[in-house]
């Protein structure tokens, strides 16, 4: 197994090469150094020498490329080097990007492995009531609803639920962040609402995984064995239906990290996800490359998890 | 359930709030809370340039100059200066000196860049901070040598001073004094103590001289920016030590000044908060101010020293929904009125004016106006063949008539009101209202675009666009040589699919003329290249004014800042000798008849050569909750903090009146999923009771 993770490893390094190369090049096709330089410089009496200056300072002066004859002397090399030692270096504002990712990883997670655990609980949990009474309405209104609820954006129910559960109700803040205990009344509602919005795809999936399994040989040997319902469910049939579970679950755990997109931005949590936005918005090309790069690497840890995790649920699986 | 039940009982019998977004033990404390949507960049004086910054650097750095607090049009008083200097002219007007006399006793905020032992500090030390406050703190007495410092500052190599150009070109020696630090190649920190700068120079501790060549009397207005306030040379030394910087400890993030606040926690991803200085001065507050000032209550702490406020929480709010909801829960003191919550917030009689709806008043809210100090124009390119003004003779002529055309044609009352709100005022000339050389009522409009008639500014009809339209030789819109439709092109800046109204407006409004109008729409970085390359020919820019002065907004069309030419900030490049000429002289006069004088005739040039459409001035609509006092717009300073007050008790009742928890909601829904489940479990029980069936 050891050899397999070795190999795994040695193939990543290809891989990410070829994301850094293509990031590089699809920001620096929409965003030249002067554009960057303009946006963190102002609009205002900004001069051509200022301009200058600031690419100088950072590197940005060079070819992207190729320097006459030499590859290392561009800005590609100089400032992708680095990101293979986790040496993001500073943002275009001066801020140390590491400091960042270590002070926002926090806020993210607070509300990434509430949403994860218990969407995943629910899923699995909705998903086995779906299968258990198959074919019946129960069954068939389940599947409608779930369908129905993966119609609605997640604009929505983001929208939606501050609405109601902070605007009329009062219940928890309708934004904001704190450390500490504090964070559980902040975390509250966007991890509700990351649950709800993620009940509809989820149990779909997980249910027909389930009905899939449901149908197999050692299903009914246990049925005709006199287990109960309930037995053939918890102990045969989820047990069965982990792997392909696994295979979507195991991969998306590193990626937590990377926080939430929509619901950082919305309900003001100061995780990755919104440093992301942030940075895409204010042509931070330091960050976009340092959060493109983490979240590749933790992608191809996720696979690779999901590799090893086989090995674990399923003994016939070897990892050679 | 039962639990659940219980508890949520409990809960609401305890009478407290559930979603107070702030720590429990800021309740009842004389704190403000404000919020910010974008992160600022630079809280560094010398290079800290837009709003977003200046809402923090402006309450902790203190130039020598600030503008009065309540009077209008702005009036410069003194901050840390004991009086606004006067410009002395010397050498028959080849030098003008400002000699700037600092009141004694000023002292810094207590910082650890003012305590020895700090300045060698081991690497573990540093590491294991989470700020700087968490060092010995000191402090000491603000002096003359502190401004010079910051002055040598525009100059830093390491730094990036927005005004290094400008200044280099008044302030005697400071272009060689930035060539002679750009030599210095020692890494650490530059102390810049040991250069001298000709044109800075100190008369004694409490007084400092600048020498500008020639004159320059808008100097006075910089003298009341963050680029001029004190920055002690121990920031930065104490901040150049190995560690901090990784630590994110500059200066560039902690700032240290004299100020009435001092920012304690900088946390630009979710919080900043400004705590009162202990060892702030005092200042008193204002005792004039403008008719009505005093019936709106302005005036009742007159005297009184300031600050109020002990504390300033920024929140970040990046979205606008959450913003304007925590507003109205009382969770913010003050907020701006979202285009989308406009009809919720304000309505407009048929007079025009702008009250607040039932709802607001019933909260208590207050709605606070003011026009601001900014224009927003449609720019012709003076270099383009068709609308610019560079090809002479009868070419000349046409395009000239053909800009008048479009100038009355464009309906900017109509803009406003749709996609405004109402929230602007037509402009009429390059000067937004309330800077010396505009003229208000009949005597301000533009003659060209507008006529008198009851009482008001009326748009001239569109006839008479038409017609100059065909004198400009484009009858019907159609070149009347080659009977070719005439196609403008305007350049803009595309935000999404929302901004189809506005372009489709933009074609209507030529379309008046049968002028086909083609929208290039390109994000902002292709759009800022078009215009520094000349290569657009209409195109939309707005300008906030630094200072409020004439010459701020009529350089604007001064032909030797041409864009294209010079990178200036004349982006039509628009060239007038007789504008320039009255430029040159205008700039350099102090506000007077003679001032008024030549502004009128320049106005009157640019009105007759329309380079642009004067678009409008967009009129910022403030609300404020009951128990915030001393609120007033200001477009010229945001040093506003220290004059603000709350009521904490009044607004403690206003929020837990307003945000009592409604539980049955809850509870309900629960049931319902408890009930939902019913089904299921009788369906599960009944299988498992269910005989084996007959095979």
């Amino acid at each position: 197994m050891l050899a397999y993770v070795v190999r795994r490893i040695l193939y990543a390094i290809p891989i990410l090469v070829g994301i850094n190369v293509v990031t590089f090049a699809l920001f620096f096709l929409v965003n030249t150094p002067d554009d960057m330089a303009r946006m963190q410089l102002g609009q205002k009496r900004v001069t051509p020498e200022a301009i200058q200056k600031w690419k100088a300072e950072r590197g940005y002066d060079k070819p992207l490329f190729y320097n006459q004859g030499s590859l290392t002397d561009t800005i590609f090399f100089e400032k992708s080097v680095r990101l293979f030692a986790f040496d993001f270096g500073r943002a275009e504002d001066n801020r140390d990007i590491a400091s960042e990712i270590r002070a926002r990883m926090g806020p993210s997670l607070a509300l990434a492995i509430p949403v994860f655990l218990v969407g995943l609980a629910v899923n699995i949990t909705f998903a086995l009531g779906m299968a258990f009474f198959r074919a019946t309405y129960l069954d068939f209104w389940g599947v409608v609803l779930c369908v129905a609820m993966m119609s609605i954006s997640a604009l929505f129910y983001i929208i939606g639920g501050q609405y109601l559960i902070s605007k009329l109700w009062h219940l928890v803040p309708i934004s904001g962040y704190a450390g500490g205990v504090d964070a559980a009344k902040f975390v509250v509602l966007p991890a509700l609402i990351g649950v709800v919005g993620g009940i509809g795809a989820g149990s779909r999936w997980y249910r027909t995984l389930f009905l899939e399994e449901m149908t197999r040989d050692y299903v009914r040997t246990a049925r005709a064995k006199g287990l109960a319902e309930t037995s053939v469910m918890f102990r045969h049939v989820l047990k069965n239906a982990m792997i392909p579970i696994l295979t979507g679950v195991v991969a998306v755990i590193p990626l937590l990290f990377m926080g939430s997109l929509l619901s950082e931005s919305f309900f003001g949590i100061p995780g990755l996800g919104s440093y992301t936005i942030d940075a895409i918005q204010a042509q931070d090309f330091a960050v976009v490359r340092a959060m493109v790069f983490i979240g590749s690497v933790l992608y191809i840890l996720g696979l690779l998890l999901t590799d090893l995790s086989y090995t674990l649920v399923d003994p016939r699986v070897r990892l050679d | 359930m039962r639990i659940v039940l219980i508890c949520l009982v409990f809960l609401a019998g305890c009478g407290e709030v559930w979603n107070d977004p702030y720590p429990a033990s800021e309740r009842g404390q004389n704190i403000l809370y404000s919020a910010f949507i974008e992160r600022p960049k630079h809280l560094d004086p010398v290079q800290s340039y837009t709003e977003d910054e200046a809402k923090f650097t402006q309450q902790v750095y203190e130039p020598p100059l600030q503008y009065h607090y309540l009077k209008r049009p702005y009036e410069l008083v003194p901050l840390t200066a004991l009086e606004v200097p006067r410009p002395r002219s010397i050498q028959g007007g080849k030098f003008t000196v400002y000699e700037v006399r600092i009141r004694p006793g000023i002292k810094y905020q207590p910082h650890p860049a003012f305590v020895e032992e700090n300045f060698s500090l081991p690497a573990g030390r540093i590491n294991a901070l989470r700020t700087p406050y968490e060092l010995p703190l000191g402090t000491r007495e603000l002096s003359a040598d502190d401004y010079i410092y910051q002055i040598k500052r525009l100059a830093h190599p390491k730094l990036h001073s927005p005004i290094l150009g400008l200044m280099n070109e008044y302030i005697v020696g400071l272009e060689d004094f930035a060539k002679e630090l750009k030599q210095q190649k020692e890494p650490g920190w530059l102390d810049l103590r040991q250069f001298p700068l000709k044109g800075v120079e100190r008369v004694d501790a409490h007084t400092f001289r600048v020498t500008l060549k020639g004159s320059y009397p808008q100097f006075v207005y910089w003298l009341a920016m963050p680029f001029f306030a004190p920055v002690p040379w121990e920031a930065e030394k104490f901040f150049a030590q190995p560690g901090m910087e990784p630590k994110n400890f500059t200066l560039d993030w902690w700032p240290v000044g004299t100020g009435a606040y001092m920012l304690t926690e900088n946390n630009p991803n979710a919080r900043m908060v400004l705590q009162r200085n202990p060892n702030f001065r005092g200042e008193a507050y204002p005792a004039q101010g403008d008719p009505g000032d005093r019936e709106a209550g302005l005036l009742a702490d007159a005297g009184k020293t300031m600050p109020f406020i002990d504390k300033v929480v920024f929140a970040r709010e990046k979205e606008g929904i959450p913003y304007w909801n925590k507003f109205l829960q009382g969770y913010f003191d003050s907020s701006a009125i979202p285009s989308d919550t406009f009809d919720q917030a304000v309505r407009v009689s048929i007079e025009g004016e702008a009250g607040l709806t039932p709802e607001m008043e019933a909260r208590g809210i207050q709605l606070r106006t003011s026009v601001d100090t900014t224009i927003l124009y449609l720019g012709f390119n003076w270099l383009d063949a068709t609308v610019g003004g560079q090809m002479g003779g009868s070419s000349a002529e046409r395009a000239r008539k053909l800009r008048q055309a479009i100038s009355i044609a464009v309906d900017w009352e109509e803009f406003i009101s749709i996609f405004l709100n109402g929230r602007g005022l037509v402009g009429q000339d390059p000067l937004a209202p309330g800077i010396f050389g505009q003229r208000e009522g009949r005597e301000g409009i533009n003659p060209l675009t507008h006529e008198w008639r009851n009482g008001a500014a009326r748009r001239r009809p569109v006839e008479e666009a038409r017609k100059l339209l065909a004198e400009a030789g484009y009858p019907d819109g159609r070149d009347a040589k080659t009977g070719e439709p005439l196609v403008l092109y305007l350049d803009t800046v595309g935000r999404g699919p929302g901004d189809k109204p506005r372009f489709d407006w933009w074609r209507r409004q030529f379309a008046k003329l049968a002028i086909q109008l083609e929208i290039r729409d390109s994000d902002w970085n292709r759009y800022q290249e078009k215009i520094r390359k000349g290569s657009q020919q209409l195109y939309i820019l707005g300008w906030n004014a630094d200072y409020p002065d004439p010459e701020n907004f009529l350089f604007l069309l001064h032909g030797p800042q041409s864009r294209v030419k010079s990178q200036g900030e004349n982006t039509s490049n628009y060239v007038n000798p007789e504008f320039d000429a009255l430029f040159e002289r205008m700039k350099n006069i102090p506000n007077s008849a003679e001032r008024q004088r030549l502004i009128d005739r320049m106005v009157e040039v640019a009105r007759r050569d329309a380079p642009w459409l004067w678009g409008y001035h967009p009129k910022t609509y403030g609300l404020t909750h009951a128990w915030m006092q001393n609120g007033k717009p200001n477009n010229m300073a945001r040093n506003n903090l220290k004059y603000l007050r709350v009521d904490v008790a009044k607004r403690e009742e206003m929020r837990a009146a307003w945000n009592r928890p409604v539980i049955w909601p809850a509870v309900l829904i629960f049931l319902l999923v408890v009930a939902s489940a019913i089904p299921a479990v009788l369906a599960y029980r009944r299988r498992e009771r269910m005989a084996a069936r007959p095979a």
